[in-house]
């Protein structure tokens, strides 16, 4: 067990991480490299046409939502039973990313469903728990903004991140028996073979792209508590 | 007799509580008169078609019930908190999850009491028919308060310290108890249709596994939420 004050020394002398630009490059790249590759290969669908191409983004950004928030799980754990402050940041940018992405899932959603079902939303198993998902971790993030002492924070949102992913099997249970439309969920078992590169493509890329926006924001997490450190240190007499 | 000890924690934190809120009577009085107006404010908004109300009812008494509960659950930290409680009573000897326990059951027994004062107006208001079987809908409606109240008093215990208890509660709470509301609104319909569908169990079943899960989850993760 580490106690606090060894904590902030660890963090207040290792030098802040620094991602360099080329990994932005590199994953927006390959996310450019992927759009095209899939765009210009795949035929227009039967059924919805040139409007199928909007799944490129929007099924890997949904796989890259749980994988964020499997993230989530696992540093919230391990942060409760390690207690170092690395793992909590982690999590807490895992967080905001998978959130990120959730969003990114559910508006590309509607706007594939509005031409596809005639309707913007419905209240379908894979919809719905995906909405419910994107609430829960509105309520994680809400928790860490409104909690100033650090530690407490740390505690407080390992528990909830790790409770609230435990709901998520769930909640899409429960939505699921509730009420269901969704087309079998698009991976490459279900998919015409022309279409499925350019969506293993994309999703490959936009892992990597789910990976710099972690890193970035833990390094800004760092940066911050760093400052924070700091200036609990000059308030305390320097060092 | 270690365990004999700790169930004796529980008891007084529990019996501590429901004295509190006996003596004073303003709390549950103003939570439970707060879930029969919500109930009439959703009569008003849904009715006056008295099917349209029946076929609303289970649906109307669980939303009152949450929104209600809701101010419950942070009351009974809050107390502690007004009057500098909630520290000597971590410092007292035993294990923490006998205080989670102990509000647990304290909040158990004062949403038990609101729950019979809701359900009864429920029924009259939205004219709901009590079929012949009714135990089963008692069933129900006891697995999905447990449910609340577990979730509700384990997030209290750290809302009700933060900065912005009364807005962070509901959120963190209300996607939570979704699987609770699907299932008890479901099942109680399910029921009070004479269950021809035979779906009643299903849910019933999903309502204990939710419990259970996170009766144990809850008391796990207490120990790290409540240090000060």
């Amino acid at each position: 067990m580490i106690s606090s004050s060894d904590q902030s020394r660890d963090i207040l002398t290792a030098r802040p991480p620094r991602t360099g630009v080329w990994p932005a490059f590199v994953s927006f790249g390959a996310v450019i490299a992927a759009q095209a590759y899939a765009i210009l290969t795949s035929p227009a669908e039967g059924d919805m046409g040139h409007l199928q191409k909007i799944m490129y983004v929007h099924v890997p950004a949904a796989w890259m939502t749980f994988l964020s928030f499997f993230v989530v799980l696992v540093f919230s754990v391990r942060y409760l039973w390690r207690r170092r402050e690395n793992d909590d940041l982690i999590a807490a940018s895992a967080a905001e990313v998978g959130a990120t992405f959730n969003g990114l899932t559910l508006m590309l959603g509607m706007i594939w469903g509005r031409p596809a079902w005639g309707v913007w939303w419905v209240w379908d198993a894979r919809l719905t728990s995906t909405l419910v998902l994107f609430l829960i971790f509105v309520g994680y993030l809400a928790l860490r903004a409104f909690t100033d002492d650090a530690q407490q924070k740390a505690r407080w949102s390992a528990a909830v991140g790790a409770i609230g992913a435990l709901n998520v099997p769930i909640v899409y249970m429960s939505v699921k028996w509730w009420r269901t439309l969704h087309q079998p969920p698009s991976s490459p078992a279900t998919l015409d073979p022309r279409y499925t590169m350019g969506l293993r493509l994309n999703a490959i890329a936009l892992l990597l792209v789910m990976i710099y926006f972690i890193r970035r924001r833990y390094e800004i997490a760092r940066l911050e508590r760093a400052v924070e450190h700091m200036a609990e240190a000059a308030a305390m007499g320097g060092q | 007799m270690a365990w004999r000890d700790d169930w004796r924690r529980v008891r007084a934190i529990a019996r501590k509580d429901v004295t509190t809120e006996l003596r004073a009577k303003a709390g549950f009085n103003s939570v439970a008169s707060l879930g029969v107006t919500i109930l009439v404010l959703l009569g008003l908004a849904l009715g006056p078609d008295a099917d349209a109300l029946r076929n609303a009812a289970v649906g109307a008494v669980w939303l009152a019930l949450l929104f209600s509960g809701v101010l419950a659950f942070n009351r009974s930290f809050q107390v502690e908190l007004e009057s500098g409680a909630l520290e000597p009573l971590l410092l007292y000897p035993g294990p923490r999850w006998t205080i989670f326990a102990g509000k647990l059951l304290g909040n158990l027994m004062f949403l038990t009491l609101m729950v019979a004062i809701v359900v009864v107006a429920g029924v009259v208001l939205f004219g709901v028919r009590i079929p012949a079987d009714w135990p089963p809908l008692l069933g129900v409606l006891a697995l999905g308060v447990v449910g609340l109240v577990v979730l509700g008093t384990f997030y209290a215990s750290m809302a009700s310290r933060s900065r912005a208890r009364e807005v962070l509660l509901p959120l963190l709470l209300f996607p939570m108890l979704v699987p609770v509301l699907l299932a008890a609104t479901t099942a109680s319909k399910a029921l009070l249709g004479a269950d021809v569908m035979h779906e009643a169990g299903a849910w019933i079943r999903l309502l204990v596994a939710y419990d259970l899960v996170f009766l144990t989850a809850t008391f796990i993760a207490f120990e790290h939420v409540i240090e000060a």
